[in-house]
């Protein structure tokens, strides 16, 4: 007898968000992009929608970022020492959907830029690349409160995706977001518990789940990947079985933890028996990548060009129709 | 599937006659769902009860091992479809597959590359399990190449022909060896299931459609072959994701006894990276044997470590020994920093404290593999606790200051600790992520 096929019917919807605001829209992007929207696990499409894929969203700095690994910095060139020709390469050369900028020269100690020059940048940015944009602050929670929501009114109406709230520091930001028509990235240490609990918290001060994106806090390959798997899979069962405090899209900070390994990072010299660098950092960022989307990742923030292009090709092979 | 104590109830004669040394007959049935007794202590029970209790103890997808002796691969026993709901139990083997085509030359070459792909992570040895050798040409070619990976390894062996009398021959050249055989489809049946029970070995079962695998794993269990793994062939990675899924829930949502074997697939890919991607994903979606081609190490270190990190028993934490270690070019100068023995903090602590570029030592207290915040709530890391393992880890002859970091969520604890150490604590950051910052503002002058 013939194998019946056992279908997955779940009563949850993970939300659709929307980045990037057209001029139709109240924006200036060329187009926007949509994440979430599916009612199954990651690229099961023979049961159920899904309606988007995921994005990969180039990371790009307010600050030459000097201590990237030699194969990060190779591939985009002088490029990296101004953030305007950077964004514009990404979105040029690397035709990418979507750009990353992290504030990390905002830090107190990697340059304390002000609030000032991180809105002029980001003004000029707006002006230069029409992509749909997300803005990472600099981690330091003081110095976020001021910036982030200079950035959020000088950028009202482009539907940006700004982050990170973090549960003791969340109601600046998201009132911010909620003022000038944002999106949040709400981060969580890797737990699931938190996760939940913060997404009621923002929502509470009124700004909608459907405006919320999920930072579960990744490892990298090697590094604790295992558990962000673990609990993406977690978090996204409980949204398909109709958690909606849980029913948010994954961010994934790829490029950020998976060239901090020192398998991404060491040269050939160094360890020999794990051979040529380049090829290994870039693959230890796809590999990285490649997990997570089968965890339910949705929109993932990656460096190397290379690493992009490939997990692009793949994302496209998981999603025909 | 497991069954209940009362789906085993109704199975049972229901006269409470006590034989099995129980009250009731359902009292019985409890026993049994708990594993506690064995069925045969009931003499009533039909024929045909028995081999349904039989068959519901048997794991849902079967155990099976290639190979022998130390390099011997056993897959299969798996339980779930989310390694949070348990783990995942046996993992996956990768291999590299081997043509005739090769020179005597190339394949020595290849094998002393794939001999050398075996690395140590987080205090485990990673290595590569399987080699397959594909016949495309004359046989004498085929038999040299097998001959040749005899000699000069001791992998486990995947022999791929669709020649039985090649097979024969491969098979009496590896006997003791244990190999996979690859693979019956429904022409060749007879001739594969004689091979496979004649030598006694795995057979690979393929064919496209699951219900035509699902068939042909049938008729190869009533020809007599015990050793299966499934094949659904070439196809895109979302269909293999897909055939992967339905087989596992095939297995463990519907106890399908043809489908409970594990799964074998095979990448062709000539570009590294796109092979790795999709060997990646098998490896994370159920997959029990892996087959490649490429042997870069750069490759296979990135697959290997997937597979560990996939592997990895949630509820046990990996764990570090507990010590002291310097990073960087330590002086009696250098800071000291406290934290747990739980792999994942250590590696985390350990990350930052080498992208910090500040040389320090990293004293790790042995909280059963527990990180920060939840060994200080279970007593496992306390001011005892943290100043007898300095003492004994002899952290006074290594430097010459008195000063001590300690991860921020533990802070109340400083004064305790100045007390029992005598050395001046200083809080450091709560996150890993800002020891960098931390240690360049703090660094010793």
């Amino acid at each position: 007898m013939a194998a019946q096929q056992i279908l997955e019917k779940y009563s949850g919807v993970v939300s659709t968000v929307q980045i990037g605001a057209t001029a139709g829209e109240g924006g200036s992007r060329k187009s926007n992009i949509l994440i979430g929207g599916q009612n199954t696990m990651p690229f099961l499409s023979a049961e159920g929608q899904i309606p988007h894929k995921p994005v990969v969203a180039f990371e790009i700095w307010d600050t030459p970022p000097l201590e990237w690994p030699k194969a990060l910095l190779e591939a985009y060139g002088d490029v990296v020492g101004d953030t305007v020709a950077w964004a514009q390469k990404a979105a040029g050369d690397f035709k990418a959907e979507s750009l990353c900028l992290r504030l990390q020269g905002a830090h107190p100690d990697f340059g304390d830029k002000d609030a000032d020059s991180e809105v002029k940048l980001v003004s000029k940015l707006l002006e230069s690349v029409d992509l749909p944009l997300i803005v990472l602050g600099s981690g330091d929670d003081a110095k976020d409160n001021q910036v982030l929501p200079a950035i959020c009114e000088a950028a009202k109406g482009q539907r940006c995706l700004i982050g990170s709230a973090v549960s003791d520091n969340y109601k600046t930001l998201a009132a911010a977001v909620l003022a000038d028509g944002h999106n949040i990235i709400a981060e969580s240490p890797i737990d699931i518990n938190i996760a939940k609990q913060l997404n009621i918290l923002i929502s509470d001060m009124g700004l909608p789940l459907e405006r919320i994106v999920i930072n579960p806090t990744i490892g990298a390959l090697g590094y604790g990947l295992e558990y962000a798997y673990s609990i993406m899979e977690r978090a996204r069962l409980a949204a398909l079985a109709g958690d909606k405090t849980m029913a948010c899209p994954f961010i994934c900070l790829v490029g950020h933890e998976a060239w901090r390994a020192k398998e991404a990072k060491a040269s050939i010299s160094e360890f020999p028996l794990w051979g040529e660098d380049v090829p290994r950092g870039v693959l230890w960022e796809v590999i990285t990548a490649t997990a997570l989307l089968q965890a339910g990742g949705d929109l993932l923030v990656m460096r190397h060009p290379l690493a992009v292009e490939k997990i692009k090709k793949y994302i496209d092979n998981l999603t025909q129709k | 599937m497991a069954l209940s104590g009362l789906d085993i109830y109704k199975l049972l004669p229901k006269t409470n006659c006590r034989k099995c040394g129980f009250a009731t007959c359902l009292a019985f049935a409890m026993q049994i769902a708990k594993k506690s007794t064995t069925i045969d202590k009931c003499p009533f029970m039909s024929e045909e009860s028995k081999s349904m209790l039989e068959a519901s103890s048997q794991p849902p997808i079967k155990l099976i091992t290639i190979g022998s002796q130390e390099n011997k691969l056993e897959i299969g026993n798996e339980t779930v479809l989310f390694r949070h709901e348990e783990k995942f139990h046996h993992p996956c083997g990768i291999g590299f597959i081997l043509e005739d085509t090769l020179t005597q030359a190339q394949t020595k070459e290849q094998i002393e590359k794939i001999k050398s792909l075996n690395f140590e992570r987080v205090g485990q040895h990673l290595d590569i399990n399987l080699i397959a050798l594909r016949h495309t040409g004359e046989k004498e070619r085929f038999l040299k190449l097998v001959r040749t990976v005899l000699e000069s390894t001791s992998f486990g062996l995947v022999l791929i022909s669709s020649d039985p009398q090649t097979l024969k021959e491969a098979l009496q050249a590896s006997a003791g060896k244990n190999p996979l055989i690859y693979s019956a489809n429904k022409d060749n049946l007879e001739a594969f299931s004689a091979l496979a029970k004649e030598f006694g070995a795995a057979l690979v079962a393929k064919a496209a459609d699951l219900s035509e695998l699902e068939a042909l794993a049938k008729e190869l269990s009533a020809k007599g072959v015990q050793q299966i793994i499934l094949d659904t062939g070439a196809k895109s990675v979302q269909e293999k994701v897909w055939d992967l899924t339905q087989i596992r829930r095939q297995a463990l949502k519907k106890s399908n006894r043809a489908l409970g074997f594990p799964v074998l697939t095979i990448v062709d890919n000539p570009d590294p990276y796109a092979e790795a991607i999709e060997a990646a994903t098998y490896i994370s979606k159920y997959s029990g044997i892996v087959l490649i081609k490429g042997t870069e190490s750069w490759e296979v270190l990135s697959l290997l470590t997937l597979r560990q990190n996939i592997y990895t028993d949630h509820q046990k934490p990996l764990k570090i020994d507990a010590k002291l270690y310097p990073v960087g070019a330590v002086s009696d100068k250098s800071p000291v920093l406290v934290t747990t023995n739980f792999s994942l903090t250590y590696y985390t602590v350990l990350g930052e404290v080498e992208a910090s570029k500040v040389p320090a030592y990293i004293i790790t207290i042995d909280t059963e593999g527990m990180s920060v915040l939840t060994a200080w709530a279970a007593e496992k890391l306390t001011p005892e606790k943290i100043a007898s393992s300095m003492d004994k880890f002899g952290i006074k002859d290594a430097v010459s200051h008195k000063k001590l970091v300690i991860p921020g969520y533990i802070a109340v604890m400083s004064g305790e600790l100045e007390d029992k150490t005598g050395w001046q604590i200083f809080v450091g950051p709560k996150e890993a992520a800002g020891i960098p910052s931390f240690l360049k503002k703090n660094s010793p002058s």
